[in-house]
Protein backbone atom coordinates (compact mmCIF):
# COMPACT_ATOMS: atom_id res chain seq x y z
CA UNK A 1 0.00 0.00 0.00
CA UNK A 2 3.01 2.29 -0.42
CA UNK A 3 0.96 4.14 -3.05
CA UNK A 4 -0.86 5.91 -0.25
CA UNK A 5 2.32 7.43 1.13
CA UNK A 6 2.43 9.93 -1.69
CA UNK A 7 -0.79 11.62 -0.61
CA UNK A 8 -0.98 14.70 1.59
CA UNK A 9 -3.85 15.65 3.84
CA UNK A 10 -5.02 18.37 1.45
CA UNK A 11 -5.33 15.75 -1.30
CA UNK A 12 -8.16 14.18 0.64
CA UNK A 13 -10.10 17.42 0.79
CA UNK A 14 -12.27 16.50 -2.15
CA UNK A 15 -14.66 19.42 -2.09
CA UNK A 16 -14.62 23.18 -2.07
CA UNK A 17 -15.62 25.16 1.02
CA UNK A 18 -18.61 26.41 -0.95
CA UNK A 19 -19.82 22.87 -1.65
CA UNK A 20 -19.47 21.99 2.06
CA UNK A 21 -21.35 25.01 3.39
CA UNK A 22 -24.02 24.60 0.73
CA UNK A 23 -24.35 20.98 1.88
CA UNK A 24 -25.11 22.20 5.40
CA UNK A 25 -27.60 24.68 4.00
CA UNK A 26 -29.41 21.95 2.05
CA UNK A 27 -29.33 19.71 5.12
CA UNK A 28 -31.01 22.38 7.27
CA UNK A 29 -33.50 23.30 4.57
CA UNK A 30 -34.48 19.73 3.74
CA UNK A 31 -35.19 18.88 7.38
CA UNK A 32 -36.64 22.16 8.58
CA UNK A 33 -38.03 22.64 11.27
CA UNK A 34 -36.21 19.66 12.75
CA UNK A 35 -33.12 21.81 13.52
CA UNK A 36 -35.28 23.71 15.99
CA UNK A 37 -36.26 20.45 17.68
CA UNK A 38 -32.71 19.12 17.93
CA UNK A 39 -31.59 22.45 19.34
CA UNK A 40 -34.49 22.28 21.81
CA UNK A 41 -33.34 18.77 22.75
CA UNK A 42 -29.92 20.21 23.47
CA UNK A 43 -31.41 22.93 25.65
CA UNK A 44 -33.48 20.32 27.46
CA UNK A 45 -30.43 18.15 28.06
CA UNK A 46 -28.51 21.17 29.30
CA UNK A 47 -31.33 22.17 31.63
CA UNK A 48 -31.56 18.65 33.03
CA UNK A 49 -27.81 18.51 33.52
CA UNK A 50 -27.86 21.77 35.46
CA UNK A 51 -31.01 21.18 37.51
CA UNK A 52 -30.34 17.47 38.07
CA UNK A 53 -33.82 16.06 38.52
CA UNK A 54 -33.97 12.28 38.98
CA UNK A 55 -34.90 11.72 35.34
CA UNK A 56 -31.72 13.41 34.16
CA UNK A 57 -29.63 10.33 34.79
CA UNK A 58 -31.39 8.42 32.06
CA UNK A 59 -32.90 11.08 29.79
CA UNK A 60 -29.64 12.86 28.90
CA UNK A 61 -27.72 9.83 27.59
CA UNK A 62 -30.84 8.68 25.75
CA UNK A 63 -31.24 12.06 24.08
CA UNK A 64 -27.59 12.11 23.13
CA UNK A 65 -27.73 8.54 21.81
CA UNK A 66 -30.68 9.43 19.57
CA UNK A 67 -28.96 12.57 18.27
CA UNK A 68 -25.70 10.74 17.52
CA UNK A 69 -27.59 8.04 15.64
CA UNK A 70 -29.50 10.73 13.77
CA UNK A 71 -26.33 12.61 12.78
CA UNK A 72 -24.74 9.31 11.70
CA UNK A 73 -27.59 8.47 9.40
CA UNK A 74 -28.92 11.81 8.19
CA UNK A 75 -25.71 13.82 7.94
CA UNK A 76 -22.89 11.37 7.30
CA UNK A 77 -24.63 8.56 5.49
CA UNK A 78 -27.20 10.51 3.50
CA UNK A 79 -25.65 13.93 3.05
CA UNK A 80 -21.92 14.25 3.58
CA UNK A 81 -21.13 11.01 1.75
CA UNK A 82 -22.29 12.64 -1.48
CA UNK A 83 -19.16 14.82 -1.52
CA UNK A 84 -16.82 12.88 0.76
CA UNK A 85 -16.60 9.11 0.41
CA UNK A 86 -14.84 8.94 3.78
CA UNK A 87 -18.14 9.93 5.44
CA UNK A 88 -19.41 6.40 4.79
CA UNK A 89 -16.77 5.18 7.23
CA UNK A 90 -17.51 7.90 9.79
CA UNK A 91 -21.25 7.13 9.93
CA UNK A 92 -20.76 3.74 11.70
CA UNK A 93 -18.39 5.39 14.17
CA UNK A 94 -21.07 7.91 15.09
CA UNK A 95 -23.56 5.04 15.34
CA UNK A 96 -21.14 3.27 17.68
CA UNK A 97 -21.01 6.38 19.88
CA UNK A 98 -24.82 6.33 19.96
CA UNK A 99 -24.71 2.74 21.21
CA UNK A 100 -22.07 3.55 23.78
CA UNK A 101 -24.13 6.47 25.08
CA UNK A 102 -27.20 4.27 25.26
CA UNK A 103 -25.45 1.47 27.12
CA UNK A 104 -22.88 3.32 29.23
CA UNK A 105 -24.16 6.85 29.46
CA UNK A 106 -25.68 6.86 32.94
CA UNK A 107 -24.32 9.44 35.39
CA UNK A 108 -21.95 8.69 38.18
CA UNK A 109 -23.42 9.04 41.67
CA UNK A 110 -21.01 11.52 43.18
CA UNK A 111 -21.13 14.88 44.83
CA UNK A 112 -22.60 17.03 42.08
CA UNK A 113 -21.54 20.43 43.29
CA UNK A 114 -17.91 20.41 42.31
CA UNK A 115 -15.76 23.48 42.16
CA UNK A 116 -17.48 26.62 40.88
CA UNK A 117 -14.90 27.55 38.28
CA UNK A 118 -14.85 24.03 36.84
CA UNK A 119 -18.60 23.97 36.52
CA UNK A 120 -18.64 27.44 34.97
CA UNK A 121 -16.19 26.41 32.26
CA UNK A 122 -18.15 23.26 31.45
CA UNK A 123 -21.37 25.28 31.21
CA UNK A 124 -19.55 27.68 28.88
CA UNK A 125 -18.52 24.73 26.72
CA UNK A 126 -22.14 23.61 26.59
CA UNK A 127 -23.19 27.14 25.66
CA UNK A 128 -20.68 27.14 22.81
CA UNK A 129 -22.26 23.95 21.47
CA UNK A 130 -25.79 25.32 21.68
CA UNK A 131 -24.79 28.72 20.28
CA UNK A 132 -22.81 27.11 17.46
CA UNK A 133 -25.15 28.56 14.79
CA UNK A 134 -23.66 31.97 15.59
CA UNK A 135 -20.39 30.83 14.04
CA UNK A 136 -22.02 31.05 10.62
CA UNK A 137 -22.54 34.85 10.61
CA UNK A 138 -19.30 35.31 12.55
CA UNK A 139 -17.54 33.53 9.68
CA UNK A 140 -19.35 35.56 7.05
CA UNK A 141 -21.75 32.79 6.10
CA UNK A 142 -25.54 33.09 6.02
CA UNK A 143 -27.67 31.74 8.85
CA UNK A 144 -29.02 29.09 6.52
CA UNK A 145 -25.58 27.44 6.61
CA UNK A 146 -25.48 27.28 10.41
CA UNK A 147 -24.21 24.17 12.18
CA UNK A 148 -26.85 23.17 14.69
CA UNK A 149 -26.61 20.88 17.70
CA UNK A 150 -28.14 17.52 16.84
CA UNK A 151 -27.97 18.19 13.11
CA UNK A 152 -24.29 18.80 12.41
CA UNK A 153 -21.44 16.81 13.94
CA UNK A 154 -19.27 19.56 15.42
CA UNK A 155 -21.78 21.13 17.83
CA UNK A 156 -23.17 17.68 18.62
CA UNK A 157 -19.74 16.39 19.60
CA UNK A 158 -18.89 19.55 21.56
CA UNK A 159 -22.23 19.54 23.40
CA UNK A 160 -21.87 15.85 24.18
CA UNK A 161 -18.49 16.36 25.78
CA UNK A 162 -19.90 19.17 27.94
CA UNK A 163 -22.93 17.12 28.97
CA UNK A 164 -20.78 14.10 29.81
CA UNK A 165 -18.70 16.32 32.05
CA UNK A 166 -21.71 17.98 33.67
CA UNK A 167 -23.41 14.67 34.44
CA UNK A 168 -20.17 13.04 35.58
CA UNK A 169 -20.95 10.19 33.24
CA UNK A 170 -19.53 6.78 34.04
CA UNK A 171 -17.15 5.28 31.50
CA UNK A 172 -15.94 8.65 30.27
CA UNK A 173 -12.84 6.85 29.11
CA UNK A 174 -15.04 5.07 26.56
CA UNK A 175 -17.47 7.90 25.80
CA UNK A 176 -14.89 10.64 25.20
CA UNK A 177 -12.67 9.29 22.42
CA UNK A 178 -15.09 9.45 19.50
CA UNK A 179 -16.32 13.04 20.04
CA UNK A 180 -12.78 14.18 20.84
CA UNK A 181 -11.32 12.52 17.76
CA UNK A 182 -14.11 13.88 15.60
CA UNK A 183 -13.48 17.44 16.84
CA UNK A 184 -9.79 17.08 16.04
CA UNK A 185 -10.50 15.65 12.59
CA UNK A 186 -13.05 18.35 11.90
CA UNK A 187 -10.56 21.04 12.88
CA UNK A 188 -8.04 19.60 10.43
CA UNK A 189 -10.67 19.48 7.66
CA UNK A 190 -11.85 23.02 8.33
CA UNK A 191 -8.24 24.16 8.45
CA UNK A 192 -7.63 22.61 5.03
CA UNK A 193 -10.70 24.57 3.89
CA UNK A 194 -9.16 27.78 5.29
CA UNK A 195 -12.23 28.23 7.51
CA UNK A 196 -11.65 31.16 9.84
CA UNK A 197 -13.01 29.37 12.94
CA UNK A 198 -11.38 26.01 12.26
CA UNK A 199 -9.79 26.11 15.70
CA UNK A 200 -13.14 25.92 17.52
CA UNK A 201 -13.79 22.13 17.44
CA UNK A 202 -10.25 21.06 18.42
CA UNK A 203 -10.10 23.77 21.06
CA UNK A 204 -13.41 22.53 22.49
CA UNK A 205 -12.16 18.93 22.50
CA UNK A 206 -8.89 19.80 24.19
CA UNK A 207 -10.73 21.96 26.73
CA UNK A 208 -13.08 19.04 27.46
CA UNK A 209 -10.12 16.70 27.95
CA UNK A 210 -8.46 19.18 30.29
CA UNK A 211 -11.69 19.58 32.23
CA UNK A 212 -12.08 15.80 32.48
CA UNK A 213 -8.61 15.53 33.94
CA UNK A 214 -9.18 18.47 36.28
CA UNK A 215 -12.65 17.52 37.37
CA UNK A 216 -13.17 17.74 41.15
CA UNK A 217 -12.82 14.55 43.08
CA UNK A 218 -13.85 13.70 46.59
CA UNK A 219 -10.28 13.38 47.79
CA UNK A 220 -7.55 15.40 46.24
CA UNK A 221 -4.33 13.61 45.45
CA UNK A 222 -1.47 14.66 47.67
CA UNK A 223 1.05 16.90 46.01
CA UNK A 224 4.51 15.51 45.55
CA UNK B 1 -26.37 34.67 -24.32
CA UNK B 2 -27.24 33.24 -20.93
CA UNK B 3 -24.68 30.52 -20.39
CA UNK B 4 -26.47 29.21 -17.33
CA UNK B 5 -29.16 27.92 -19.63
CA UNK B 6 -27.47 27.12 -22.94
CA UNK B 7 -29.68 26.01 -25.74
CA UNK B 8 -29.25 22.44 -26.79
CA UNK B 9 -28.97 23.59 -30.40
CA UNK B 10 -26.08 25.93 -29.60
CA UNK B 11 -24.17 23.23 -27.81
CA UNK B 12 -24.79 20.65 -30.51
CA UNK B 13 -23.84 23.08 -33.24
CA UNK B 14 -20.53 23.83 -31.57
CA UNK B 15 -19.88 20.19 -30.86
CA UNK B 16 -20.81 18.94 -34.32
CA UNK B 17 -18.61 21.53 -35.94
CA UNK B 18 -15.79 20.51 -33.65
CA UNK B 19 -16.18 16.88 -34.49
CA UNK B 20 -15.92 17.67 -38.15
CA UNK B 21 -12.98 20.00 -37.78
CA UNK B 22 -9.37 19.20 -38.48
CA UNK B 23 -6.41 21.08 -37.09
CA UNK B 24 -7.31 24.58 -35.97
CA UNK B 25 -10.26 24.95 -38.30
CA UNK B 26 -13.17 27.22 -37.43
CA UNK B 27 -15.66 25.25 -35.35
CA UNK B 28 -18.67 27.55 -35.26
CA UNK B 29 -19.65 31.14 -35.66
CA UNK B 30 -19.08 31.72 -31.93
CA UNK B 31 -16.07 29.53 -31.26
CA UNK B 32 -12.58 30.88 -31.86
CA UNK B 33 -9.92 28.85 -33.63
CA UNK B 34 -8.78 26.39 -31.04
CA UNK B 35 -5.33 24.92 -31.01
CA UNK B 36 -5.57 21.22 -31.80
CA UNK B 37 -2.90 18.75 -30.79
CA UNK B 38 -2.31 15.27 -32.18
CA UNK B 39 -2.37 12.16 -30.03
CA UNK B 40 0.91 10.56 -31.15
CA UNK B 41 -0.29 6.96 -31.01
CA UNK B 42 -3.22 7.55 -33.37
CA UNK B 43 -2.80 10.91 -35.06
CA UNK B 44 -6.25 11.96 -33.85
CA UNK B 45 -6.32 15.62 -32.88
CA UNK B 46 -7.95 17.11 -29.81
CA UNK B 47 -8.30 20.68 -28.50
CA UNK B 48 -5.33 21.63 -26.34
CA UNK B 49 -7.41 22.86 -23.41
CA UNK B 50 -9.48 20.34 -21.51
CA UNK B 51 -11.54 20.55 -18.35
CA UNK B 52 -10.48 19.09 -15.01
CA UNK B 53 -13.10 18.23 -12.39
CA UNK B 54 -11.02 17.73 -9.23
CA UNK B 55 -12.90 19.46 -6.37
CA UNK B 56 -14.82 21.80 -8.67
CA UNK B 57 -17.37 19.22 -9.84
CA UNK B 58 -17.74 17.45 -6.49
CA UNK B 59 -20.99 19.16 -5.52
CA UNK B 60 -23.06 16.17 -4.46
CA UNK B 61 -26.78 16.45 -5.09
CA UNK B 62 -26.89 20.23 -4.82
CA UNK B 63 -29.16 21.25 -7.71
CA UNK B 64 -27.84 24.81 -7.87
CA UNK B 65 -24.20 23.78 -7.99
CA UNK B 66 -24.96 20.96 -10.44
CA UNK B 67 -26.49 23.46 -12.82
CA UNK B 68 -23.46 25.71 -12.41
CA UNK B 69 -21.23 22.79 -13.41
CA UNK B 70 -23.43 22.09 -16.41
CA UNK B 71 -23.12 25.76 -17.40
CA UNK B 72 -19.34 25.48 -17.19
CA UNK B 73 -19.49 22.40 -19.41
CA UNK B 74 -21.75 24.21 -21.88
CA UNK B 75 -19.35 27.14 -22.11
CA UNK B 76 -16.44 24.72 -22.43
CA UNK B 77 -17.97 22.87 -25.38
CA UNK B 78 -19.17 26.06 -26.98
CA UNK B 79 -15.67 27.55 -26.78
CA UNK B 80 -14.33 24.48 -28.56
CA UNK B 81 -13.16 22.25 -25.70
CA UNK B 82 -13.62 18.49 -25.72
CA UNK B 83 -11.61 16.59 -23.11
CA UNK B 84 -13.14 16.26 -19.65
CA UNK B 85 -11.12 14.40 -17.04
CA UNK B 86 -12.33 12.81 -13.83
CA UNK B 87 -11.70 9.98 -11.38
CA UNK B 88 -13.59 7.78 -8.91
CA UNK B 89 -11.51 9.60 -6.29
CA UNK B 90 -13.26 12.89 -7.06
CA UNK B 91 -16.40 12.28 -4.99
CA UNK B 92 -19.54 13.10 -6.94
CA UNK B 93 -17.71 14.58 -9.95
CA UNK B 94 -18.58 11.62 -12.17
CA UNK B 95 -22.37 11.76 -11.71
CA UNK B 96 -22.20 15.56 -12.00
CA UNK B 97 -20.47 15.20 -15.37
CA UNK B 98 -23.15 12.71 -16.37
CA UNK B 99 -25.81 15.20 -15.32
CA UNK B 100 -24.17 17.91 -17.42
CA UNK B 101 -23.76 15.71 -20.48
CA UNK B 102 -27.39 14.64 -20.33
CA UNK B 103 -28.56 18.21 -19.83
CA UNK B 104 -26.49 19.40 -22.79
CA UNK B 105 -27.79 16.66 -25.08
CA UNK B 106 -24.68 14.46 -25.12
CA UNK B 107 -22.15 16.80 -26.75
CA UNK B 108 -19.08 15.13 -28.34
CA UNK B 109 -16.90 14.83 -25.28
CA UNK B 110 -13.48 13.23 -25.16
CA UNK B 111 -13.98 11.28 -21.93
CA UNK B 112 -10.87 10.78 -19.82
CA UNK B 113 -11.35 8.66 -16.71
CA UNK B 114 -9.27 6.81 -14.21
CA UNK B 115 -9.28 3.55 -12.37
CA UNK B 116 -8.46 4.03 -8.69
CA UNK B 117 -8.52 0.96 -6.55
CA UNK B 118 -5.81 -1.02 -4.80
CA UNK B 119 -7.10 -4.32 -6.11
CA UNK B 120 -6.85 -5.18 -9.78
CA UNK B 121 -9.89 -7.43 -9.58
CA UNK B 122 -12.05 -4.45 -8.57
CA UNK B 123 -10.98 -2.41 -11.58
CA UNK B 124 -13.54 -3.59 -14.15
CA UNK B 125 -16.47 -3.09 -11.78
CA UNK B 126 -15.27 0.38 -10.83
CA UNK B 127 -14.77 1.39 -14.45
CA UNK B 128 -18.23 0.14 -15.36
CA UNK B 129 -19.71 2.16 -12.50
CA UNK B 130 -17.83 5.21 -13.74
CA UNK B 131 -19.18 4.65 -17.25
CA UNK B 132 -22.72 4.49 -15.91
CA UNK B 133 -22.20 7.74 -14.02
CA UNK B 134 -21.02 9.49 -17.16
CA UNK B 135 -23.72 7.91 -19.31
CA UNK B 136 -21.31 7.30 -22.20
CA UNK B 137 -21.06 4.10 -24.26
CA UNK B 138 -17.35 3.81 -23.50
CA UNK B 139 -14.47 5.94 -22.33
CA UNK B 140 -12.01 7.44 -24.78
CA UNK B 141 -9.16 7.30 -22.30
CA UNK B 142 -8.76 5.23 -19.16
CA UNK B 143 -5.82 6.01 -16.90
CA UNK B 144 -4.38 4.30 -13.84
CA UNK B 145 -4.78 6.90 -11.13
CA UNK B 146 -1.52 7.76 -9.39
CA UNK B 147 -0.06 4.38 -10.38
CA UNK B 148 -2.26 2.60 -7.85
CA UNK B 149 -1.98 -1.16 -8.58
CA UNK B 150 -0.73 -0.20 -12.01
CA UNK B 151 0.50 -3.64 -13.12
CA UNK B 152 -2.90 -5.27 -12.65
CA UNK B 153 -4.87 -2.36 -14.05
CA UNK B 154 -2.72 -1.96 -17.14
CA UNK B 155 -3.27 -5.63 -18.01
CA UNK B 156 -7.01 -5.03 -17.77
CA UNK B 157 -6.80 -1.82 -19.79
CA UNK B 158 -4.80 -3.39 -22.60
CA UNK B 159 -7.43 -6.12 -22.85
CA UNK B 160 -10.19 -3.52 -22.87
CA UNK B 161 -8.42 -1.57 -25.59
CA UNK B 162 -8.04 -4.74 -27.62
CA UNK B 163 -11.78 -5.39 -27.20
CA UNK B 164 -12.68 -1.84 -28.25
CA UNK B 165 -13.99 -0.93 -24.79
CA UNK B 166 -11.56 1.96 -24.40
CA UNK B 167 -9.62 3.82 -27.08
CA UNK B 168 -6.54 4.95 -25.18
CA UNK B 169 -4.62 3.82 -22.10
CA UNK B 170 -2.63 5.97 -19.73
CA UNK B 171 -1.20 6.52 -16.26
CA UNK B 172 -1.32 9.55 -14.00
CA UNK B 173 0.55 11.21 -11.23
CA UNK B 174 0.27 14.63 -9.66
CA UNK B 175 2.42 17.11 -7.82
CA UNK B 176 5.65 15.28 -8.44
CA UNK B 177 4.75 11.99 -6.81
CA UNK B 178 6.69 8.85 -7.70
CA UNK B 179 8.38 10.20 -10.79
CA UNK B 180 11.03 7.48 -10.80
CA UNK B 181 8.46 4.72 -11.04
CA UNK B 182 6.43 6.81 -13.46
CA UNK B 183 9.43 7.06 -15.77
CA UNK B 184 10.03 3.33 -15.51
CA UNK B 185 6.43 2.57 -16.48
CA UNK B 186 6.63 5.05 -19.36
CA UNK B 187 9.73 3.27 -20.65
CA UNK B 188 8.41 -0.28 -20.55
CA UNK B 189 4.66 -0.04 -21.16
CA UNK B 190 2.69 0.77 -24.32
CA UNK B 191 1.00 3.94 -23.13
CA UNK B 192 -1.04 6.35 -25.22
CA UNK B 193 -1.24 9.05 -22.53
CA UNK B 194 0.45 10.16 -19.36
CA UNK B 195 -0.96 12.76 -16.99
CA UNK B 196 1.39 14.85 -14.88
CA UNK B 197 1.54 18.12 -13.00
CA UNK B 198 3.31 20.90 -14.88
CA UNK B 199 3.18 24.66 -14.71
CA UNK B 200 5.42 27.68 -14.83
CA UNK B 201 6.54 27.05 -11.24
CA UNK B 202 6.56 23.23 -11.04
CA UNK B 203 8.94 22.40 -13.88
CA UNK B 204 10.63 19.22 -12.70
CA UNK B 205 8.97 17.19 -15.48
CA UNK B 206 10.88 19.20 -18.09
CA UNK B 207 14.01 17.30 -17.10
CA UNK B 208 12.98 13.72 -17.84
CA UNK B 209 9.28 12.98 -18.20
CA UNK B 210 8.34 15.46 -20.93
CA UNK B 211 11.33 14.61 -23.16
CA UNK B 212 10.66 10.92 -22.58
CA UNK B 213 7.01 11.32 -23.54
CA UNK B 214 8.08 13.00 -26.75
CA UNK B 215 10.62 10.30 -27.53
CA UNK B 216 8.14 7.50 -26.82
CA UNK B 217 5.24 9.11 -28.68
CA UNK B 218 3.06 9.45 -25.60
CA UNK B 219 0.46 12.20 -25.34
CA UNK B 220 0.76 14.38 -22.23
CA UNK B 221 -2.12 15.71 -20.16
CA UNK B 222 -1.14 18.44 -17.73
CA UNK B 223 -3.07 18.61 -14.46
CA UNK B 224 -3.08 21.33 -11.79
CA UNK B 225 -1.81 24.02 -14.17
CA UNK B 226 -2.67 26.69 -11.61
CA UNK B 227 -1.48 24.71 -8.56
CA UNK B 228 -5.11 24.21 -7.58
CA UNK B 229 -5.66 27.96 -7.73
CA UNK B 230 -2.73 28.82 -5.45
CA UNK B 231 -0.67 30.17 -8.33
CA UNK B 232 -3.36 32.40 -9.81
CA UNK B 233 -4.30 33.62 -6.32
CA UNK B 234 -0.68 34.50 -5.66
CA UNK B 235 -0.50 36.47 -8.89
CA UNK B 236 -3.83 38.25 -8.41
CA UNK B 237 -2.34 41.47 -7.11
CA UNK B 238 0.46 41.56 -9.66
CA UNK B 239 0.46 43.43 -12.96
CA UNK B 240 0.53 41.32 -16.09
CA UNK B 241 3.64 42.45 -18.03
CA UNK B 242 2.94 44.54 -21.12
CA UNK B 243 4.76 42.07 -23.31
CA UNK B 244 2.17 39.39 -22.42
CA UNK B 245 0.10 40.85 -25.25
CA UNK B 246 2.75 39.60 -27.69
CA UNK B 247 1.54 36.07 -27.01
CA UNK B 248 -2.12 37.07 -26.75
CA UNK B 249 -2.35 36.57 -22.97
CA UNK B 250 -4.84 38.93 -21.35
CA UNK B 251 -4.83 37.33 -17.87
CA UNK B 252 -2.50 35.43 -15.59
CA UNK B 253 -4.45 32.23 -16.29
CA UNK B 254 -3.81 32.60 -20.02
CA UNK B 255 -0.18 33.54 -19.36
CA UNK B 256 0.31 30.29 -17.42
CA UNK B 257 -1.64 28.11 -19.83
CA UNK B 258 0.24 29.46 -22.83
CA UNK B 259 3.49 28.66 -21.09
CA UNK B 260 2.34 25.08 -20.52
CA UNK B 261 0.91 24.54 -23.97
CA UNK B 262 4.00 25.93 -25.65
CA UNK B 263 6.04 22.98 -24.45
CA UNK B 264 6.29 20.73 -27.50
CA UNK B 265 5.56 17.55 -25.54
CA UNK B 266 2.31 18.81 -24.01
CA UNK B 267 -0.93 17.68 -25.63
CA UNK B 268 -3.68 18.97 -23.34
CA UNK B 269 -3.88 21.04 -20.17
CA UNK B 270 -6.90 20.43 -17.95
CA UNK B 271 -7.56 23.41 -15.67
CA UNK B 272 -10.55 23.03 -13.37
CA UNK B 273 -12.96 25.84 -12.66
CA UNK B 274 -16.42 26.57 -11.35
CA UNK B 275 -16.80 29.72 -13.42
CA UNK B 276 -18.09 30.16 -16.94
CA UNK B 277 -15.91 33.21 -17.63
CA UNK B 278 -12.84 31.32 -16.49
CA UNK B 279 -13.52 28.29 -18.66
CA UNK B 280 -13.91 30.57 -21.68
CA UNK B 281 -10.68 32.31 -20.78
CA UNK B 282 -8.91 28.96 -20.36
CA UNK B 283 -10.03 27.59 -23.72
CA UNK B 284 -9.15 30.89 -25.37
CA UNK B 285 -5.58 30.45 -24.11
CA UNK B 286 -5.29 27.60 -26.61
CA UNK B 287 -5.66 29.98 -29.52
CA UNK B 288 -3.52 32.70 -31.03
CA UNK B 289 0.26 32.82 -30.68
CA UNK B 290 2.22 30.66 -28.28
CA UNK B 291 5.56 31.68 -26.80
CA UNK B 292 8.78 30.49 -28.38
CA UNK B 293 11.67 29.22 -26.26
CA UNK B 294 13.09 32.69 -25.65
CA UNK B 295 9.72 33.98 -24.54
CA UNK B 296 9.23 30.94 -22.29
CA UNK B 297 12.45 31.75 -20.51
CA UNK B 298 11.35 35.35 -20.13
CA UNK B 299 7.98 34.29 -18.73
CA UNK B 300 9.50 31.90 -16.20
CA UNK B 301 12.07 34.49 -15.12
CA UNK B 302 9.35 37.09 -14.68
CA UNK B 303 7.27 34.81 -12.44
CA UNK B 304 10.32 33.84 -10.46
CA UNK B 305 11.19 37.42 -9.58
CA UNK B 306 7.67 38.30 -8.41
Amino acid sequence: MSEWWGYRLSDFLLFSPRAYWRLLELHNEALWPLPLLTLAAGLLAGGLALLRPKAASRVIPLLLAVLWAWVAWSFFWNRYATINWAAIYVAPIFALQAMLLFVLGGPRQVDPDGRGWWRAIVVTLLAVALLYPLLAPLSGRPWSQAEIFGMAPDPTATGTLALLLLTRARWCVLLFPIPVLWCLASGITLGAMDASLAWVPPFAALAACALAIAQPRKAARPRV
Amino acid sequence: MDFRQPTRRAVLAGGAALAASAVASPVSAQAPQVLMRPIPSSGETIPATGLGTWITFNVGNDPVLRDECAAVMAAFFEAGGRMIDSSPMYGSSQPVIGYGLEKLGSPPVFSAEKVWTSWGSNGPEQMEQSRRYWGVPHFDLMQVHNLLAWQDHLKTLYAMKEAGQVRYVGITTSEGRRHDLFEEVMRKERLDFVQITYNIVDREVEERLLPLARDRGIAVIVNRPFQQGDLTRRLEGEELPEWASEIGASSWAQFILKFILSHPAVTVAIPATTRVDHVRENVAAASGPLPDEAMRQRMAAYIEQL
